[in-house]
C-alpha cells in the first residue's frame, strides 16, 4: 500500500489560522499521511505544533511527528523591523514513517517507509 | 489573539531594554541528552556548592522544570544574580520503546514517556517567563535539527538574549565549529559541562549578555 502525500499550497495556508493549520497537520499525520507545506510554519506555530503533538501521543499508535524545514528567512526590511519570520518548505510525517537522512541549509533528504 | 500576544512579547522586550531586573531568570534549553542538567549542576556547584538534579544516559531524565533561585555569578568585577531554570529536553516525538533498551520495564517506560510529553509542554510554556536562554547542543551531533531550529526561532521571536552552549567538547568527535556555522548569527561558547572545560568563558559571556 502506498503512502499519501498532501502538498498544501501557499495560497491555501494563507487562508488558515494557526490552530487550523496545526489541527489539519495532526489529523493528516495521525492517519499516516505525509504533509508538505509550501510556506511552512512560523517558529511560534512550530512550538504550538510540538505542544499539540505531545498532548496527542498515545504511546501505542502515535508516538509523535518528524518535521523538517529549511531555516527561517527574513525576507523584507519590514519583516526585519517587525521581526516576522516566514516559514519555508516544510515536510511533516509520523515519526515512525518519516526519517530524515540529511539536512543542510538548502537541502533536506528524507525517507518514507 | 495572535496580535495581542505579539504585542505583549514586544512590550516585554522594550521593558527589558529600559528596566534592568535585579534577578534574571535564565532557562537552560536543548534537546534530550545534550547535557542541560550537567550544565545546571556545574553552574550551581561553581557558585552555590550544590546540584539541581541527577543526569542520566536515558533520554528525558528531567521531566519537570527545576528552579534554583538567587545564584550570584561574579566575573571580572561584574556580578549577575540569576535564577537557574533547568528544563526537560524538547522533542517532537516520544516513543516508550526507546526507553526499553535501557532496561526499563514496559510500565516504567510508558510512565516515563507520558511524563516526558508533559515535560516538553512545560518547557515550551516557560519560554514566556524567561530573561535569557542557554541553549545546550551536543557538539558531537549534527546541530541542524528541527528541534534546535525551532527553539532558536522561538527565542529570536521573543527577542530573548541567547547563548548557544556547544557542550561535550571533551569528546574526540566534538565539533563546535559545526554549531557555529549552523547558527552564525548567535554567540557560541564551546564547553564541557562534565569536565568543567572553558566554563570561565561561559560565565563571562553570561555576565556580558544577560547582565
Amino acid at each position: 500500500m502506498g503512502v499519501q502525500i498532501n502538498l498544501i499550497s501557499k495560497e491555501r495556508l494563507s487562508k488558515m489560522g494557526s490552530m487550523e493549520k496545526i489541527r489539519m497537520i495532526l489529523d493528516n499525520v495521525k492517519e499516516g499521511k505525509i504533509v508538505v507545506l509550501e510556506t511552512g510554519l512560523t517558529p511560534e506555530e512550530e512550538a504550538k505544533l510540538i505542544e499539540a503533538t505531545m498532548l496527542e501521543i498515545d504511546h501505542e499508535n502515535f508516538v509523535g511527528i518528524e518535521v523538517e524545514s529549511y531555516p527561517y528567512r527574513e525576507k523584507s526590511l519590514i519583516s526585519r523591523i517587525f521581526g516576522k519570520k516566514h516559514g519555508r518548505l516544510t515536510i511533516i510525517g509520523p515519526a515512525n514513517r518519516l526519517k530524515t537522512i540529511e539536512k543542510q541549509e538548502d537541502l533536506i533528504k528524507a525517507l518514507i517507509t | 489573539m495572535g496580535m495581542l500576544s505579539g504585542l505583549k512579547k514586544r512590550l516585554r522586550f522594550l521593558y527589558r531594554l529600559f528596566f534592568r531586573k535585579d534577578k534574571l531568570k535564565i532557562g537552560i534549553y536543548g534537546p534530550p541528552n545534550a547535557g542541560k542538567t550537567t550544565l545546571a549542576n556545574r553552574i550551581l556547584r561553581d557558585w552555590v556548592g550544590e546540584i539541581i538534579g541527577t543526569p542520566s544516559e536515558i533520554p528525558h531524565e528531567t521531566r519537570r522544570v527545576k528552579l534554583r533561585e538567587g545564584v550570584k555569578i561574579q566575573v571580572d568585577g561584574k556580578t549577575i544574580t540569576i535564577d537557574v531554570v533547568d528544563t526537560p529536553g524538547i522533542a517532537a516525538k516520544v516513543d516508550f520503546h526507546d526507553f526499553l533498551k535501557y532496561g526499563l520495564s514496559e510500565e516504567e517506560a510508558k510512565r516515563r514517556a507520558k511524563e516526558a510529553t508533559e515535560g516538553v509542554i512545560e518547557a515550551i510554556k516557560w519560554l514566556d517567563d524567561l530573561d535569557g536562554i542557554l541553549l545546550v547542543m551536543d557538539a558531537t551531533e549534527d546541530p541542524f535539527t528541527q528541534v534546535n531550529v525551532t527553539i532558536v526561532g522561538n527565542i529570536e521571536a521573543r527577542k530573548l538574549p541567547l547563548i548557544i552552549v556547544a557542550n561535550k567538547i571533551d569528546l574526540p568527535n566534538a565539533s563546535p565549529a559545526r554549531i557555529k556555522s549552523a547558527f552564525p548569527q548567535h554567540y557560541v561558547v564551546p564547553i564541557s559541562a562534565l569536565k568543567g572545560i572553558n566554563l570561565e568563558s561561559l560565565y563571562k559571556a553570561m555576565a556580558e549578555r544577560f547582565g
